[in-house]
């Protein structure tokens, strides 16, 4: 019964005619929409009495032939005849895409809009920061509008769950810093300085500096994601309208338990990239654990680890700012959270590392070498 | 298989659980070819569970499911894609995509099955699509994120609708319009049913809906289906839930209005004959 859909082209009594069989369905169309562009000539008399079953756009196709060839349809039963009235009747102009811009008119608006929006990001961001700390103002002034609970749920998000890949991380840094070290330092004779080299390195800058970055990968990405996520289910809305701020109730926990954690973790991460360094120089170096330690203590000013304690709020303020701010920006979409994430990790990493630079600079001026 | 063909779902003692909670147990349902089915029951009660086991969202713990009589349990995705073509689905939230635009998302199911069809004839179809759901011409470039509710409602029924389906499941369609729009929805259903000859498988709480053109109304309780029928063959059960669903305020508004239409239609026909 079922066939695949066709058509034949003859000539009677003058007149040009096409005749379609079979069925005229979108699973039996096959090739016929190619063939029929290809038909030349105007004016034709269809005959659709040997189609059999027929769907809207089998209807649509025998529509469009007699619209664009000027075509007289004939043969249709009833319910061809109503399929082919709805279609006529849904044939309206309709735009289906957006209208191309020029080439060099979108190059010209991209980098524009590109930078509009580095502009509004730096002076959303400054804002952002201005009200976290009017809020924590507030918070001053009524202790008792501070959030514990929700800080202390933080503390087990950003902190505790983090030290596992922390001091994975940070145990085989160690372990790849003393290798690389003492690759280098063996040329010149002077093995035992890799003690030196992971002491000063760990304290003074990967370890915070790596665990800023596990924390914006784990941390900065989720408080962007959730706090999107409330926005676009009006969350945010609803908590304004019952008088929760949600400066106080969703930035100002996230924002300091993580300004709490990341000294922590810094300062974990880089005794555990020690530890590694110690473990590799005991095993290859055959520098044991004692002696290890005493270098370490030696080499290491308590300079290196004021360093750390500095630096770690600071990139955990940067992180969680960050974060938080490009949540509070969704508007429209769950592909926006999506990208708000990426930008509040991309965002946090590199004003960690700028400010890292920077630290760099000031305590080198300072004499803490 | 002739006399299968003429019911296009059947299901058969559907078990479905979460955990330590049932949600079906023993749920029986058969759909014919041709009607609207309404699917109604408590907040709860697993309508939307049903419909997911249906099309194979929802991994059912045990039953049978069969649609168009093949069976949709335990078959890989190629054997299915057989009967994907000939269903279109309408989620709550009209769930399209939205990266893409309007026209575009009515063009997925084409693209997807049909590959070989020309961009000349898909922006054809997906623009007399977009016209046929009552959209506005000037909707095919845009985005999900720019449309109103109801306009979202009917760009997903135009993506269910792309293929030309035989079974059109709607999920709570009407939920979250106002009573105009839902209105002109259900009027839209009964028309493309008409049109096309759909079968359509509805989960409603809108007992405007129910009473205007459902043709039988399944009712979901006690973990299965406790009764099918028109309205008034389940007013005339005594069942307590059936009754204070249509016999509550909200049902009794419902069914006069459906009464007044009525009445309304048959004094314009004596009038006519009369004059």
């Amino acid at each position: 019964m079922s066939s695949v859909a066709r058509f034949t082209e003859s000539v009677e009594e003058g007149r040009r005619v096409l005749r379609f069989q079979g069925d005229l369905t979108l699973s039996r169309l096959g090739p016929l929409p190619t063939r029929l562009d290809r038909l030349k000539g105007r004016d034709f008399l269809i005959d659709i009495s040997g189609v059999g079953r027929m769907d809207t756009i089998g209807a649509w196709i025998v529509h469009r032939t007699a619209r664009d060839r000027g075509g007289e349809i004939v043969g249709a039963g009833e319910g061809a005849a109503t399929l082919l009235r709805q279609v006529e009747k849904a044939d309206l102009p309709v735009k289906v895409r957006p209208d191309p811009p020029a080439p060099f008119e979108r190059v010209l608006t991209q980098l524009g809009e590109a930078t509009i929006e580095a502009g509004r990001t730096f002076v959303g961001l400054l804002g952002f920061f201005g009200a976290m700390l009017l809020s924590i103002g507030y918070v001053i002034r009524q202790p008792r509008r501070f959030r514990l609970n929700a800080v202390v749920q933080r503390f087990e998000v950003v902190g505790v769950h983090a030290f596992g890949i922390i001091g994975l991380m940070s145990f085989l840094v160690g372990i790849v810093i003393a290798q690389q070290g003492a690759v280098q330092l063996r040329q010149f004779g002077a093995e035992v300085f890799t003690v030196n080299l992971i002491g000063r390195s760990s304290i003074k800058e990967l370890g915070v500096l790596m665990t800023a970055i596990m924390v914006a990968g784990r941390s900065g990405s989720s408080f962007a994601a959730q706090l999107g996520s409330m926005k676009l289910a009006e969350e945010v809305d609803a908590m304004r309208t019952i008088g929760v701020s949600p400066m106080e109730a969703l930035v100002l926990p996230r924002v300091f338990a993580t300004v709490l954690m990341m000294p922590l973790l810094g300062f974990y991460a880089a005794i555990v990239a020690i530890v590694g360094g110690a473990v590799f120089c005991w095993v290859s170096l055959e520098i044991p654990p004692v002696t290890f330690v005493q270098r370490i203590r030696e080499v290491v000013p308590a300079t290196d680890l004021w360093q750390l304690l500095i630096k770690a709020p600071v990139f955990g303020l940067i992180i969680s700012l960050a974060g938080c701010f490009q949540g509070m920006q969704v508007k429209s979409d769950a592909e926006e959270v999506g990208l708000r994430t990426t930008t509040a990790v991309v965002q946090a990493i590199f004003l960690v590392i700028v400010l890292d630079a920077f630290f760099a600079v000031f305590f080198t001026e300072i004499g803490w070498l | 298989m002739s006399g299968s063909d003429d019911i296009v779902i059947e299901v058969k003692g559907l078990r479905n659980s979460f955990g330590d909670a049932v949600i079906h147990d023993g749920l029986d349902l058969e759909v014919k070819r041709g009607e609207i089915i309404g699917v109604v029951g408590g907040s709860g009660t697993g309508k939307s569970v049903m419909m997911r086991s249906i099309i194979g969202l929802q991994r059912p713990d045990g039953g049978e499911v069969r649609v168009f009589g093949e069976p949709m349990l335990d078959r890989d995705d190629a054997q299915l894609q057989g009967v994907r073509k000939r269903w279109g689905i309408l989620f709550q939230g009209a769930a399209l995509f939205s990266t893409l635009t309007v026209a575009e998302n009515v063009q997925v199911p084409l693209r997807e099955f049909y590959p070989r069809l020309s961009e000349r004839l898909l922006d054809e179809i997906a623009a007399y699509k977009i016209v046929m759901v009552g959209l506005a011409p000037d909707a095919g470039p845009k985005y999900p994120a720019e449309l109103s509710g109801g306009m979202r409602k009917r760009a997903g029924i135009a993506r269910a609708l792309a293929l030309d389906p035989e079974l059109l499941f709607l999920d709570e369609p009407t939920a979250g319009l106002d009573p105009i729009g839902a209105a002109a929805f259900d009027q839209l259903i009964v028309d493309l049913r008409e049109r096309l000859g759909l079968t359509v498988f509805l989960i409603t709480h809108d007992l405007d809906t129910l009473y205007t053109i459902c043709d039988r109304v399944a009712v979901l309780a006690d973990r299965k289906v406790i009764a099918v029928g028109t309205i008034p063959e389940l007013l005339a059960l005594d069942h307590e839930w059936i009754q204070e669903y249509f016999r509550g305020p909200r049902g009794r508004a419902a069914e006069e209005a459906m009464e007044a239409e009525a009445e309304a239609r048959t004094a314009e026909t004596n009038g006519g004959t009369e004059a």
